[in-house]
């Protein structure tokens, strides 16, 4: 089964995606959508945009990877993963994946799984602009945890437990 | 061999990516970071603490015990953030 994966620099539309994933298809019974967006204050404190940084060749690389490990963990009849690199404003969408199965379950963990990977393990970087200033977003040790838990006995547990 | 630097990597070197003639001795990915941290106040700033640096080899992670003979390109750069 194919896959969409792109990077792109201008904001993607979500329902088009959707639109365009499950065209002419009458065996797909459940689609899963998440898009992150950014938001306009860290941790309270207002922010004037993001900067995404990201490895070009790499970036599509591990996504493809973990894509084509999401159809080997699930019975998927679409993948859609588009993420956007550069500057983003507040209240923009950063990054959308889409999983398409016969069945809820598959999709929805499929589409956690794709999530957890794309924060710890796709070559992305953000940087947030606010009060003049530029830092760096440190990575988060909630992150790491959210994607451990797909590795070993409580993983093969979910997997199971969507078969 | 390609060295290419991202994020606040990039920004402590002060480059995006380089050419390197590594000598004998530089084995891993972890020997190849000490060897750069000795190479000026930038890269010593750089790689202060190399336990939360990340390398990719040929646009795949690796550990810093992976060898790195044969390498075409090495990536350094802090924990991902991105999603």
């Amino acid at each position: 089964m194919g896959a969409t994966v792109r990077l792109q620099r201008e904001p993607f539309d979500a329902a088009a995606e959707t639109a365009a994933l499950t065209r002419g298809r009458t065996d797909i019974g459940a689609v899963v959508a998440f898009t992150g967006i950014c938001r306009g204050a860290e941790d309270g404190a207002p922010i004037a945009a993001l900067t995404l940084e990201h490895y070009p060749g790499m970036a599509e690389a591990e996504i493809a990877r973990h894509v084509e490990e999401a159809q080997s963990r699930w019975a998927l009849l679409g993948v859609t993963v588009i993420h956007r690199y550069g500057r983003i404003a507040p209240g923009e969408p950063i990054v959308l994946v889409l999983t398409a199965s016969s069945h809820r379950h598959e999709a929805f963990a499929a589409a956690e799984f794709l999530m957890d990977f794309l924060k710890t393990r796709a070559p992305f970087w953000k940087q947030v602009e606010a009060a003049g200033a530029t830092s760096w977003v440190e990575a988060k040790q909630s992150d790491d945890s959210a994607a451990e838990r797909w590795s070993g006995a409580a993983a093969r547990r979910r997997r199971d437990a969507a078969e | 061999m390609k060295l290419l630097y991202f994020a606040w990597v990039r920004e402590r070197v002060g480059k995006p990516q380089e050419d390197v003639e590594l000598p004998a001795g530089v084995a891993t990915v972890g020997d190849l970071m000490a060897w750069l941290a000795r190479r000026g106040d930038e890269y010593a700033h750089a790689f202060e603490n190399p336990k939360i640096i990340r390398a990719a080899i040929d646009r795949a992670h690796v550990r810093p015990d992976t060898a790195i003979a044969g390498a075409r390109e090495i990536a350094f750069f802090p924990p991902m953030t991105g999603g």
